[in-house]
């Protein structure tokens, strides 16, 4: 194709840079922002250049927030993946603001779509910006044999492009280099024109190309007329045209490697094949998260090393010193009672050496359960039943991290096989009937990992209507991954029928919960418009170290709440409040809900983090319908803390509210009509 | 046949843009690549009408109501 590259100028040498510009001297700290489309590797510079961790993941959206860090002396900035600079969404409105405040913009692209990437990248040279390109994914070219003529796309851009794979840390050695190099590149004359018209002294070159483009935000800020979308139309398609003459230009050899891939992905897009794939992922999910994990695992680690060794050495060294009286149960392999012993030491253990003799070795025996009572109140708070040290830490460590643990490892496999926009494409038109399109499916499962991260996620969403749907879904009816952990542990051995019956329960207030919203909310829903990243198996690395580091935040969160939910809960037992809470909750609890009164208590701590009311079932003795009745209850109450404050800030005051006294009804409600026919 | 719109393409199907839509929307899909005179491949058309076009080494689902907004050539 004929390639007009005497149509363009290069404005190194030209008037439209401001006089500022150019007085910027090099040692001052600049700020630096990497800017490109969703998915190209964005997150992985900005982890390598800061130290810091950000999540990385193989779909569109992960990143919805701005982070900050330093790299060689300058500001580094991660920006939300966009499609173009504007503001057809929060997303770009927030990634709009920072590459307009940018000193040097390091612009990612992915080799394979280059069509698709350099429109952005076309984009940002023509509001003036210093560029430099990092041409990524470059493994992938080797791959599949295709070549990109680098040289002459830097000659045709007008700025430095540097190939790399963040993934393998190929190429990172030049990215000081880049920014030192970025500079302004080379712009369509035509346009040139145009802007010219619109630039003064207080109006930069890229606030005129947003105001050409119809963005009106910045319109507003200099006063002047926006441009139409017609103008805007007129500039996009001129800059896709030439965008299409420099791949055609720069990019040779194609193959049909990587079909295998493309393959798989297609199959589980197909609901004819794509469903039992599904299903098999489920069912494998299962196997190790409810089974492997739930189970085996957290059996040992929460009776063996939590219970029986910590619990019990604890309990019996701070024995020594203050009245106790212990209970000894005895039980057989078979796990039923034979006898109970109980000892009394009214001035600690140590005051009473036979008894104590008796006792150690009485309670060292196989199967046998001690229970330790201790007098002092204040004891009893820390160290007791409840106790804010015994239980909490035997809780964190032993019972969530591990099944913590096995949750974010088997999202961060799905996050980066690619899978969850495919599954997203399938689940589009059921979507469609509750008000949202398919891409809602991504928050919503992330909000299985943890909610107060999936609601800040629904900032992809299209319009205010799907994200106030899916915010709603989220805090009523999404069980976070902590949460599922405890419901896990609870259900565990009780067999298929409460597990069924859980879940269609909770599906069916979810199809209630968005059909009305659906109906009551004004507007339309946006349509689906997806790209699809590759299918590619999970990077091993990538998936230890999200992990990690997600697990690693959840404990650094989550510890303080259970401590300092552990401790009111302890303080209002002690001070007899608790005792009024429940029998105020009372009539509710034991008739409505059917469950003993106690059970009032999960929904103090459900307050505070979910997980943790769920865990305040534990101790109770529960028949197996009360258990299910009993989290289907606590899956539909209030929102962690967290999350709700979260929630408050992403959706406002109004909705927020709304939502939270929402789930205190639909819990009850839904609770008691459960109670009411199966127990 | 001419004068289609995407809704329309079976799975396989050779496709030209003829027009997209106008507002925001026709913005969008220019950015992603899909613009008037394009040539795509419909890889997969899901039951429902959710349809999924290739352009060059990328893929492109575009639900269904949007499909249908979206006129073209299938060849
Ligand atoms: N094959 C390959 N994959 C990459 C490369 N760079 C990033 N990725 C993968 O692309 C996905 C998106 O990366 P991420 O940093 O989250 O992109 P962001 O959305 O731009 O921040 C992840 O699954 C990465 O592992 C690369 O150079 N080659
Ligand atoms: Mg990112």
């Amino acid at each position: 194709m004929f390639m007009k590259t005497d149509n363009v100028v290069n404005l190194e040498n030209d008037k439209i840079i401001s006089p500022l510009k150019t007085l910027i001297e090099p040692e001052k700290s600049q700020k630096v922002v990497l800017v490109g489309n969703p998915n190209v590797g964005k997150s992985c510079f900005f982890n390598f250049m800061s130290g810091m961790y950000v999540d990385v993941s193989n779909f569109p959206g992960t990143t919805v927030s701005i982070t900050k860090s330093h790299f060689q002396g300058n500001d580094v900035f991660d920006t939300p993946g966009i499609y173009g600079v504007g503001s057809f969404n929060d997303e770009e409105k927030v990634a709009r603001n920072i590459i307009l405040s940018a000193d040097v913009i390091l612009n990612v692209i992915n080799a394979l779509n280059l069509d698709r990437d350099l429109f952005l990248t076309l984009q940002l040279i023509d509001m003036g910006k210093k560029v430099s390109v990092l041409l990524n994914f470059s493994d992938e070219l080797k791959k599949r044999k295709i070549k990109i003529d680098t040289k002459k796309l830097s000659d045709l851009l007008g700025v430095e492009v540097y190939e790399t794979t963040a993934v393998d840390k190929l190429g990172f050695d030049k990215l000081g280099e880049a920014v030192n190099a970025a500079r302004i590149g080379k712009q369509e004359l035509d346009l040139h024109f145009l802007l010219n018209q619109v630039i003064t002294k207080s109006v930069s070159q890229s606030d005129s190309l947003l105001i050409l483009e119809g963005d009106e935000a910045i319109a507003q800020k200099h006063n002047v007329a926006c441009g139409t979308p017609d103008e805007r139309e007129r500039i996009y398609i001129g800059r896709r045209n030439r965008v299409n003459e420099i791949v055609d230009i720069v990019e040779y050899e194609d193959s049909k490697k990587g079909e295998l891939f493309n393959h798989l992905g297609r199959l589980s897009l197909n609901p004819i094949t794509g469903i039992p794939i599904l299903l098999v992922m489920l069912v494998l999910m299962y196997f190790f998260i409810g089974d492997l994990v739930s189970q085996r695992i957290v059996n040992f680690t929460e009776n063996k090393i939590g219970k029986d060794f910590l619990e019990y050495n604890v309990k019996s060294f701070t024995g020594h010193y203050t009245p106790v009286n212990v209970d000894v149960t005895l039980h057989d392999e078979k796990n039923s009672y034979i006898s109970k012993k109980t000892f009394s030491f009214p001035s600690g253990i140590s005051d009473n050496p036979t008894l104590q003799k008796e006792f150690s070795e009485l309670s060292k025996q196989k199967g046998a359960r001690t229970d330790f009572y201790f007098q002092n109140l204040f004891v009893k708070l820390l160290f007791g039943e409840f106790g804010v040290i015994t239980m909490t830490v035997t809780y964190l460590l032993f019972l969530l991290l591990p099944l913590v643990i096995a949750f974010y490892f088997v999202m961060a496999l799905l996050e980066d096989s690619g899978y969850l926009p495919r599954l997203a494409t399938m689940l589009d038109r059921s979507f469609n009937k509750i008000g949202l399109n398919g891409k809602a499916v991504i928050p919503i499962m992330l909000g299985f990992g943890c909610i107060t991260m999936a609601n800040i996620t629904t900032r992809m969403l299209g319009t205010e209507r799907e994200k106030s749907i899916v915010t709603a879904i989220l805090q009523f009816v999404i069980p976070c991954s902590a949460q599922l952990a405890v419901i896990a542990a609870l259900l565990s051995g009780a067999g298929f029928a409460p597990m069924m019956l859980y879940i269609s329960v909770i599906t069916t207030v979810l199809v209630v919960l968005s059909t009305v919203l659906n109906k009551m909310l004004p507007g339309e829903s946006s349509p689906l418009l997806l790209d699809l990243p590759m299918i590619r198996f999970p990077r091993i690395s990538n998936v230890f170290k999200k992990t990690f580091f997600r697990s690693f935040g959840f404990m650094k969160e989550a510890s303080v709440w259970f401590f300092i939910g552990a401790l009111a809960v302890g303080i209002l037992e002690i001070s007899g409040m608790l005792k009024v809470w429940q029998d105020v909750l009372a009539p509710f609890t034991t008739t409505w809900l059917k469950l003993p009164k106690e059970a009032a208590n999960a929904f103090v701590m459900g307050m505070v983090r979910r997980d943790f009311g769920a865990a305040g079932l534990f101790h109770m003795n529960l028949s197996i319908m009360q258990k299910t009745v009993s989290i289907i209850t606590i899956t539909l109450f209030v929102p962690c803390i967290a999350s709700f404050v979260v929630m408050l800030k992403e959706r406002g005051w109004k909705e927020g509210m709304m939502i939270w006294f929402g789930t205190w009804i639909a819990a009850f409600l839904v609770g008691g009509i459960v109670a009411q026919i199966v127990i | 046949m001419p004068n289609s719109t995407l809704d329309k393409a079976k799975r396989g199907n050779p496709i030209t843009v003829v027009k997209l839509p106008s507002g925001n929307i026709k913005s969008q899909l220019i950015r992603l690549g899909i613009s008037e005179g394009d040539r795509l491949k419909c890889v997969q058309r899901l039951p429902g009408g959710t349809i999924v076009v290739q352009k060059n080494r990328q893929e492109i689902a575009v639900g269904f109501d949007l499909a249908k907004k979206i006129h073209v050539i299938i060849q």
